[in-house]
């Protein structure tokens, strides 16, 4: 069990040390040797020629597979309307669903939610629906609670979240009490119509790495999904499905946190997911009043202000205009980034962008490896020149 | 008030990048660093202690050589430490691990308040803090920007959400993620630097803790990677030439063509 | 070159150079420009220990002596010269109390100073009395339980920000030099109070300003050892922190030179760096030479200190010359290299040339101080013990 080298194979050349993610390979008396704290992620037998690394694992029982079923996708709501992520999600677990021949569940918890027919439109066949004034705003406990209590009762097979600040807080948590695996962040889905199995593709390393993960024996499988990975597709007003009410009693589960206010960030003109065009601002800027040129763009074309990282940590805007790995995803027609260098973690929120402007000085930045289109100059002079051409 | 700070070593990313011709990870000797938001938990552990009086104790699930970023937690203010270092539990995915600091946090017994950090640079997966609490059968709270006030057993923070934050009020004990607007952490002090160059870093096993070695390492962890790959960048960027004025000329047509504006 | 510092002084200088790197190097262009008191940076030093450095151990410090000094205000320096004066002025103004303070008085003041909740300051020139320094008026006329201090001091760094002032006043004004005495006086004792900040060529952050004393009563147990020790407490404590002084020169010198290669290495001209110009290979040789030289001088003077060797006026002030020259011409030549964008303020060279000037002019100009090297050479005739 664990990883070994078949030192008979193994000719010194020193691939898998390449190949490493973690560095954990050295190169002994001209063989591989592998140092402890080595996860087993497989990238170095994926790589040796000579097929010198073996990773023994010990084989997990596959669950039967008849005593789960569907697919679900759990709808996040606030202040009585269901978000986007949502419907995103929908979209792609139908796809799923289709594939394994089985339904597919919205699971909502809310308070007088409004359009709740809009999910079967978007594909589920089902709606659990948990109505209950306290579950209007986001209580953590009682959904992770209830949550459990319907998977416990109706068994899916998958269970898909978006990974919004409240999925990735309290999915875990479900997670955990159910004993099964969680990915988090996936910005991939497949089927393995032969294992009936949910492949699961991820970042790691801040966008450098992906991975691919699966939940072989427990069930049911969770994934997290950011929002705007997936598109949210059109409705189909025929569909039929059935709304069933769930008889949700506060009492039954115990909740130890209370949510006193929620502060809206009101900085944002126009917001940043839901724009059609975002204009954005990273390090290049400068300082913090250079922002306005960003700004001024952005006014001409009724376009949302980002920003990367840097100029969020420095203080010149607001967390919530922040688009990166820990900041927000985005996928606009179109992404104007105006003085960013392109980290990975700043194009993990970006990337999928129908088209992507980039105007930066340094001809090698890496976000010119995205962009549909490219501008190599300084911003201080292509921002305002833009500018003005736009609003003439 | 004590506080258990949950650190992961990982490998400094900053300097990776991918070489666009054989698309694979280069690395210019990767050094371990602590996890950039783990610095920011065990910043608010001390600050904690400094208001509060009691203990901070960082623990850490990881390799041999994880001693050394345990240190660095004594220089800038830990109190005690604990490695759980074990073969057992190579391959363990976030559940594993959750299970195995709850059971260290279970050793250390004497707690108001588990710290962790919004995510980890190499898994970015955020889920260890959870899913302990739920192990240990107590309140969590993710994102954590601010401590308001902590009196008679009660928590009041404000955590961040995408829009804006909210204010939640919680029992003791808890678990909480922080984020890095919570604090600036503080550089090591001289007096620090001199008590970890003299500490001695406990290793806890697998077998002391009583962990289930069923529920740990590859084969007891419910998901494992099967694959790993490097995303594809193949530049097709159009660039535009010209003067300023020519560039900026034939990016207005293209959007226009596009019916972007 | 290798100086084969100690464990614990590698430390100290690895942990100075970070908080060099992470919290001065940011804000010292923004420090500079607005003359602020780098009131963030004294708090991250506190809470780094790094005002424990130059305290004994029994009054909460680490009991470092001279060179660890040197080291720390080196890799401050290195940063900004501005940030460094401001922490080594601290030690100034308690190298009286350490050396002839008694136990209460130690007590009392040394551990805040260890903390670094308390700031100090040391105050002898006048507007009178600058390079002469027994040309000074300020009065301290005893009375029943202390002493009534009238006067102004002038040019005192910390002044304002300190909450304890050595100051040297006269007790007797009919002895001359003699007369002189030092007392502790806090901030916020009626009748002491603070001119305007001088507005400076260099060292902008750090704050410079007349101290002005009206009938301030400060009490009998504020003067350190006894009447007429004044000059002598002086003389002694100068010799004590030239060394310093040398230290905050070869900081900021250190700094030009990094500043001029780097540049030198990325402007490319007439199709090369320039680089690879000999012209200025020679100058950055010199320079390269010169500060070393000047590190080399001021380490050995500071052990020396540290050694409680009876007298280090020559060493001490040897130095402080050769070092502060060195500062003024290796930062002037650092500005030469990176030519026009040398004289923008957008880059760091033409601050630290306007830094370094005043490391050749205060705790005893470089003129004054060629007087006390010839002294002991007069002294010796010219041969060695």
């Amino acid at each position: 069990m664990g990883i070994r080298i078949d030192l008979d194979k193994c000719t010194g050349c020193g691939t898998c040390i390449m190949y490493c993610p973690f560095d954990l390979i050295d190169l002994v008396d001209q063989k591989a040797q592998v140092k402890e704290g080595c996860n087993l992620c497989g990238a170095c037998r994926d790589a040796c020629s000579y097929d010198a690394i073996i990773i023994e694992a010990e084989p997990q029982p596959t669950d039967t597979g008849d005593s789960h079923q569907g697919i679900w996708v759990f709808a996040e709501q606030r202040d009585g309307k269901i978000k986007s992520v949502a419907y995103e999600l929908l979209s792609k677990g139908r796809e799923l669903a289709d594939t394994l021949n089985t339904e597919l569940c919205a699971v909502c918890f809310g308070h007088d939610l409004g359009e709740v027919e809009e999910l079967i439109a978007h594909g589920a066949d089902k709606v659990y629906l948990a109505d209950d004034p306290a579950l209007a705003s986001n209580q953590e406990d009682l959904y992770t609670g209830e949550l459990v209590r319907l998977v416990r009762e109706y068994r899916p097979e998958i269970v898909l979240a978006g990974a919004t600040s409240l999925g990735r807080s309290f999915i875990p948590r479900v997670a955990a009490i159910l004993k099964t695996g969680l990915t988090a962040d996936c910005t991939g889905l497949e089927i393995d119509t032969e294992k009936r199995l949910l492949l699961q593709t991820r970042p790691t390393f801040g966008g450098n790495v992906m991975a691919t993960i699966i939940c072989q024996a427990k069930r049911p499988q969770m994934s997290t999904v950011r929002p705007r990975v997936f598109k949210k597709g059109a409705p189909g007003n025929n569909r039929k499905g059935e709304i069933i009410k769930v008889d949700f009693k506060k009492e039954r589960i115990t909740s130890r946190t209370r949510l006193l206010n929620f502060v809206e960030d009101l900085t944002e003109r126009v917001k940043l997911e839901d724009a059609d065009i975002i204009v954005s601002g990273g390090r290049g800027l400068g300082k913090p009043e250079n922002f306005s040129l960003i700004e001024g763009l952005a006014k001409v074309m009724g376009a949302a202000v980002g920003s990367s990282r840097p100029p969020v940590d420095e203080g010149w805007i607001p967390y919530s205009h922040q688009v990166g790995q820990t900041g927000k995803t985005v996928c606009p027609r179109l992404y104007i980034a105006c003085g960013i260098s392109g980290a990975v973690q700043h194009l993990a929120g970006m990337q999928t962008s129908d088209t992507i402007v980039a105007i930066n000085s340094d001809p090698g930045a890496p976000i010119f490896e995205v962009a549909t289109y490219g501008i190599v100059g300084d911003l201080f002079e292509v921002v305002p020149l833009l500018t003005e051409k736009l609003k003439g | 008030m004590n506080v258990i700070v949950c650190l992961k070593q990982v490998p400094g990313t900053t300097k990776v990048t991918i070489d666009p011709q054989t698309n694979t990870l280069v690395r210019q000797g990767i050094e371990s660093i602590t996890n950039p938001f783990d610095t920011y938990a065990l910043e608010e552990g001390v600050r904690l202690r400094e208001r509060y009086g009691g203990k901070v104790t960082a623990i850490s699930m990881g390799p041999p050589q994880a001693d050394t970023m345990l240190k660095d937690a004594i220089s800038v203010g830990a109190d005690d430490t604990a490695l759980i270092c074990d073969s057992a539990l190579a391959g363990s995915d976030t559940w594993a691990t959750a299970y195995v600091l709850a059971r260290a946090a279970g050793e250390i017994n004497e707690y108001d308040l588990i710290i962790c950090g919004r995510q980890t640079l190499d898994g970015d997966t955020g889920q260890v803090g959870p899913e302990m609490a739920e192990m240990l059968g107590i309140p969590f709270i993710a994102y954590v920007s601010k401590i308001e006030e902590i009196e008679n057993g009660r928590m009041q923070v404000q955590r961040m959400v995408e829009d804006g934050y909210e204010t939640i009020e919680t029992t003791l004990p808890a678990v909480i993620t922080v984020v890095k607007e919570i604090n600036v952490p503080r550089l090591p002090s001289l007096r620090g630097l001199a008590r970890a160059r003299s500490a001695s870093i406990p290793v806890w096993k697998a077998e002391e803790l009583g962990i289930d070695k069923n529920m740990v390492g590859l084969s007891g962890s419910a998901t494992r990677v099967i694959r790993i790959f490097y995303p594809q960048r193949v530049s097709q960027a159009q660039i535009f030439e010209g003067s300023m004025e020519d560039k900026v000329d034939s990016l207005v047509e293209k959007l226009r063509e596009a019916k972007l504006i | 070159m290798e100086y084969f510092l100690t464990e614990d002084q590698k430390t100290m200088q690895n942990l100075a150079r970070r908080i060099a790197e992470e919290r001065i190097l940011p804000v010292r262009a923004e420090l500079d420009e607005k003359e602020e008191f780098p009131w963030e940076i004294i708090k991250d030093l506190a809470d780094s220990d790094m005002f424990r450095v130059f305290i004994p151990e029994q009054y909460d410090g680490l009991g470092g002596g001279c060179l660890d000094l040197c080291l720390v205000v080196e890799e401050l320096s290195r940063a900004c010269s501005a940030v460094a004066v401001s922490y080594a002025a601290v030690d100034l103004g308690i190298i009286p109390l350490l050396d002839y303070g008694t136990e209460e008085q130690k007590q009392k003041y040394l551990p805040d100073v260890a903390a670094g909740k308390r700031l100090a300051a040391f105050a002898l020139t006048e507007p009178t009395a600058g390079s002469d320094a027994s040309a000074i008026r300020t009065t301290a006329e005893k009375v029943a339980g202390g002493y009534v201090l009238n006067g102004t001091k002038q040019f005192i760094t910390n002044g304002g920000e300190a909450e304890i002032y050595t100051v040297i006043a006269l007790t007797d004004r009919t002895k001359g030099a003699r007369g002189a005495s030092a007392l502790i006086v806090e901030k916020d004792t009626p009748g002491f109070s603070f001119g305007k900040k001088e507005k400076k060529m260099g060292i902008r952050a750090s704050a410079t300003r007349e101290l002005i004393f009206q009938n301030c009563l400060v009490p009998e147990e504020n003067i350190i050892a006894r009447e007429g020790m004044g000059f002598i407490i002086a003389m002694k404590l100068f010799d004590k922190s030239r060394p310093g002084i040398g230290a905050q020169a070869i900081g900021v010198a250190q700094g030009a030179l990094e500043a001029a290669v780097d540049y030198a290495r990325e402007r490319i001209q007439f199709g090369h760096p320039i680089i690879s110009l000999q012209a200025v290979q020679h100058m950055l040789a010199d320079m390269a030479t010169q500060v070393e030289a000047a590190r080399a001088l001021v380490y050995a003077a500071a052990r020396m200190v540290d050694s409680g060797a009876r007298n280090v006026s020559e060493e001490s002030a040897m130095a402080k010359v050769f070092a502060s020259d060195v500062a003024m011409k290796v930062t002037t030549d650092a500005v030469q290299i990176l030519g026009g964008a040398g004289y923008m303020r957008d880059y760091p060279a033409e601050k630290m040339m306007r830094d370094a000037k005043i490391t050749q002019i205060y705790e005893g100009t470089n003129q004054v101080l060629r007087n006390v090297i010839a002294l002991e050479l007069r002294k010796r005739k010219g041969k060695r013990a």
